[in-house]
């Protein structure tokens, strides 16, 4: 939206293509009308930063070539393949700003497949976008500042949240504390959720191993183990997540090149500070070349737009581009305190945990074809077991089965490979490509 | 047997819908996700191709690809990106005990 | 390093004869620029059919068949083949005359298919279209897992001696002696006394060392295939015209094929077509009327040589002594690979094959234009 703007207001023309109905993104989600609440109740602290990006778009929205609901399954050149509210269509353009965003890394816990059992991003879209609880005392598990900060929504919006799991230690998030004043008020927020999770009496275990998750009656039980010691939480839903991978398929059709991320080990888009891709016509704004969060996504958007600007020969604002530039920089050194203070660790996976759900393959069945098979590449895995060749692509077990991949055979985890995105990028149906009315 | 989940926190005046939910009338309100329906009505969402367990979804932003659910007509829809429309008829296999 | 027999390319074909050669008693290095299985081989539709085949074909065709019959046995793997049979569709009167003609051929190679006007068509095949005009059926054809073939393949024959070596591609072919010296993109070196070129789309790159001449191009034929559905396929689909081959594996899957995609302009990689998507996505769902409403979650390419006549280039070349073509499929190389393996170990090892493949050899291209009719379909 930010790039939006921007573009806008150098005055080209731009079109803005979003899967959701309305605009908002993840984090400043709109629920549908008859759903509104108070801009506080949904967005708490953020409130303020969220009512001006929904007022600032409502302003360009009729300047704007704008189309909700609309899914880029695929790209070619310069022209991207739509499918929407009007059928399948084809957009061409001369430069594109990707702002795909940023998905849940999970790691997966045997039962994460049961009814019930949420991602923590799922289970802030459900109370923001549904005004739902996934459940009224959930057990949230996994790591990152989303843990707390979905506890806290939740203890706001109601619920009773049975427990925190986090798997990182207390030592990590203190020895990241340096970093993470780079911004000191996101610190203080995340301390403030913290707090007040306390105050609620939420129980937090911290360096916890979580075993499995099973249904006892309506209960989901939680089972984990910390300091040789197992423990059993039992609540009427999960949320689970270790922080985020940026969604990047995108940016892969179209051909940008990708380098592997240390910090989260995982492959991100290769882009200079203002985000510009190795591609020439493509930029990335956002989580989607690197999770740095909301604050640095407004910049990132509005830096990938001055990108353009430049590129195609305007004059952009040198003050306000270098202070965007500030800004960024101290979200990434504020991202790696974070990648310190919850560091993503896969922990060595129960053989019996479904890696893959969309094809039901196990840790087991993996662990045992890379022996017989010999594998040691990412996608010879996913073409001999199936892992990651379902409806969602691997997008959530691409990131678990890197690391068993990596941990079987001893290669490093850069080098494995990643899943590759193919068109198309989510599920089509067939329908919408027939020429002919059915007989 | 898998009960119901999701507990709504603004019962407002929402307008009331009718969906058919295996042959069963289901109440939903307008601007709840199928999946929201679903998972309000009795906590699960479809079979799985090849686990004996039953799926209610997972990121419910569409990234997943884990509450697709067929309508009467044979359609394909997925749960959490689709608001409930009145007269929504979904087939469901069994639910499977756990 | 020092072999019998040098096999350059990690394709099905080239696997094949590299685990033949070494059950034959030979020392064999298998070189492979990428993964075993990672350009056609591994991303083919899949099709186990000797229906319809051009002629010439079916011999080697046919051994195929009593190959893949017993694949468990030969490599440890069954490859998920499923002799569902294999259904060509005719739209057109025309076009079922094409059939009745093959119907006779296939007879005389001892393969007997079943024809069906459109009423029995519709009973035995209930979840066609009802456009049809009619179809021959070919029982005991079918269909397996590309992904498992070629790396089948590969670890058997690796397990029994041979040497497979991946992610490192022949560069340059010499004469050394009256061996062959093939040397590898890290410089490795390997000496053998017989070279075959198994290098599929790149197979011309190598013939031309020796002068061998072959009208082959690289195309991406595309494949799609659908989130998983009830099992009610239960046949392999083709179509006379080619232009759509569809299948359905018991887990539910339906993976289908038909157009080409793009191919880099060095013709080493390919993706797939949004156009060929529309187009075949489209055809499918006028073939099986139930597949318009389910979701297609993926489509992929790879990159295969097609030769200028529809047939493969196969045999010793008329140019230099053991050297060997095995390349150029066009695109219907999966059943017939096996064969392949056993046919030309046994022109290696023995001197002599009984299975005939005098029409596809090489030779084809050094004189006389040839007759031969072009295969539509894949």
């Amino acid at each position: 939206m930010r790039a939006a703007e921007t573009l806008l207001r150098a005055g080209l023309s731009a079109a803005l293509i979003d899967e959701a109905p309305l605009a908002g993104g993840q984090i400043y989600r709109q629920p549908p009308e008859s759903l509104r609440r108070p801009a506080r109740q949904l967005y708490g602290s953020e409130a303020r930063k969220a009512l001006a990006l929904h007022e600032s778009f409502s302003r360009l929205r009729t300047s704007i070539d704008y189309r909700p609901e609309t899914l880029v399954w695929g790209a070619r050149e310069k022209r991207l393949l739509l499918s929407g509210p009007a059928g399948n269509t084809e957009l061409a353009f001369d430069k594109v700003i990707l702002a795909t965003g940023a998905m849940d890394r999970i790691v997966p816990v045997p039962g994460w497949t049961l009814p019930g059992v949420y991602s923590l991003g799922g289970a802030q879209v459900v109370l923001k976008g549904q005004a739902c609880l996934i459940g009224k005392r959930p057990v949230f598990i996994g790591t990152g500042p989303l843990l707390y900060l979905v506890a806290y929504q939740y203890c706001k919006a109601g619920a009773e949240p049975a427990a925190i799991v986090d798997t990182s230690d207390f030592t990590a998030q203190i020895g990241a504390l340096p970093r993470l004043l780079s911004q000191p008020a996101t610190l203080l927020r995340g301390i403030w959720y913290n707090a007040a999770l306390v105050a609620r009496r939420v129980p937090v275990f911290r360096s916890a191993k979580p075993q499995k998750i099973e249904i006892r009656g309506r209960q989901l039980v939680v089972t984990f183990k910390r300091n040789g010691k197992s423990f059993e939480i039992g609540g009427d839903a999960v949320g689970m997540g270790w922080g985020l991978k940026p969604e990047t398929q995108l940016a892969e059709i179209l051909g940008c090149a990708f380098s592997f991320h240390a910090g989260s080990r995982w492959h991100l888009p290769r882009c200079d500070a203002m985000g510009r891709s190795s591609t020439e016509h493509v930029y990335i704004a956002g989580d989607a070349s690197g999770i740095r969060g909301a604050d640095a996504a407004e910049a990132a958007g509005e830096l990938a737009a001055f990108a353009v600007l430049e590129d195609l020969g305007h004059t952009v604002p040198q003050t306000r581009r270098q202070r965007l530039l500030a800004h960024l920089a101290r979200a990434e050194r504020f991202r790696s305190g974070l990648e310190r203070a919850f560091p993503y660790q896969v922990p060595e996976l129960a053989g019996d945990t479904v890696l893959c759900r969309c094809e039901n393959v196990t840790v087991e069945e993996v662990r045992a074809a890379i022996s017989s098979w010999q594998i040691s590449e990412l996608n010879q895995l996913k073409a001999l077991t199936r892992c990651g060749m379902g409806r969602c692509q691997g997008r959530l077990c691409g990131s678990a089965a890197m690391e068993v991949l990596a941990a079987e055979t001893g290669v490093e985890i850069s080098d494995v490979g990643s899943i590759r995105g193919q068109i198309p990028l989510k599920p089509l149906i067939g329908a919408r490509f027939q020429r002919k009315a059915a007989p | 047997m898998y009960s119901p989940r999701f507990h709504s926190i603004s019962e407002n005046d929402r307008q009331k819908l009718t969906l058919l939910v295996d042959g069963v009338s289901v109440e939903a309100r307008e601007g709840d996700t199928l999946l929201t329906a679903l998972m309000r009505h009795d906590g699960w969402v479809r079979t799985h191709e090849f686990d004996a367990g039953s799926r209610a979804g997972f990121c419910a932003m569409g990234a997943c690809q884990d509450c697709w659910v067929t309508l009467a007509d044979g359609q394909r829809l997925r749960a959490c990106t689709t608001p409930v429309r009145s007269g929504m008829a979904i087939v469901r296999k069994p639910a499977i005990n756990v | 390093m020092q072999c019998d027999v040098c096999i350059i390319g990690g394709g099905l074909v080239g696997c094949s004869t590299a685990l033949h050669l070494v059950r034959a008693g030979k020392s064999v290095v298998l070189v492979e620029r990428d993964r075993i299985g990672a350009h056609a081989s591994g991303a083919n539709f899949g099709g186990v059919r000797r229906h319809g085949r051009n002629v010439l074909e079916l011999p080697l065709s046919t051994r195929a068949f009593d190959i893949w019959r017993n694949m468990g046995t030969l490599v440890g793997n069954d490859c998920e083949f499923m002799p569902t049979g294999h259904l060509k569709i005719a739209r057109s009167e025309a076009e079922m005359a094409v059939l009745e003609q093959w119907s006779s051929f296939g007879a005389e190679h001892g393969i007997p298919v079943v024809l069906h006007d459109r009423t029995s068509l519709r009973a035995n095949f209930p979840w066609l279209n009802t456009s049809s005009f009619g179809a021959s059926f070919c029982p005991g054809d079918g269909h397996a897992n590309p992904r498992l073939a070629a790396p089948a393949f590969a670890l058997r024959a690796g397990a029994e001696g041979a040497v497979v070596i991946q992610g490192d591609g022949a560069t340059t072919v010499e004469d050394a002696r009256d061996e062959f010296e093939v040397t590898l993109h890290s410089r490795r070196r390997i000496r053998a006394a017989v070279l075959v070129n198994a290098a599929g789309a790149w197979g011309r790159h190598f013939a031309r060392y020796y002068g061998d001449e072959a009208p082959v191009e690289a195309v991406a034929p595309q494949m799609f295939v659908s989130e998983p559905v009830p099992y009610i396929i239960d046949a392999v689909l083709g179509m006379v015209t080619g232009g759509l081959y569809l299948r359905q594996i018991p887990r539910g899957n339906v993976i289908f094929g038909g157009g080409r995609g793009i191919l880099d302009p060095n013709c080493h990689r390919s993706s797939p077509s949004d156009r060929v998507f529309a187009e075949t996505v489209g055809l499918a769902g006028d073939l099986v009327p139930s597949l318009r409403d389910i979701a297609v979650i993926r489509s992929w390419t790879g990159v295969e040589g097609h030769c200028e006549d529809g047939l493969p280039i196969l045999g010793p070349s008329p140019r230099r002594a053991n050297l060997y073509h095995a390349f150029g499929f066009s695109g219907h190389g999966f059943q017939m690979a096996p064969a392949v393996g056993a046919v030309l170990s046994e022109l290696i090892a023995r001197g002599f094959s009984e299975t005939d493949i005098s029409a596809l050899s090489p030779r084809r291209f050094t004189g006389a234009k040839s007759s031969i009719l072009a295969e539509s379909e894949i």
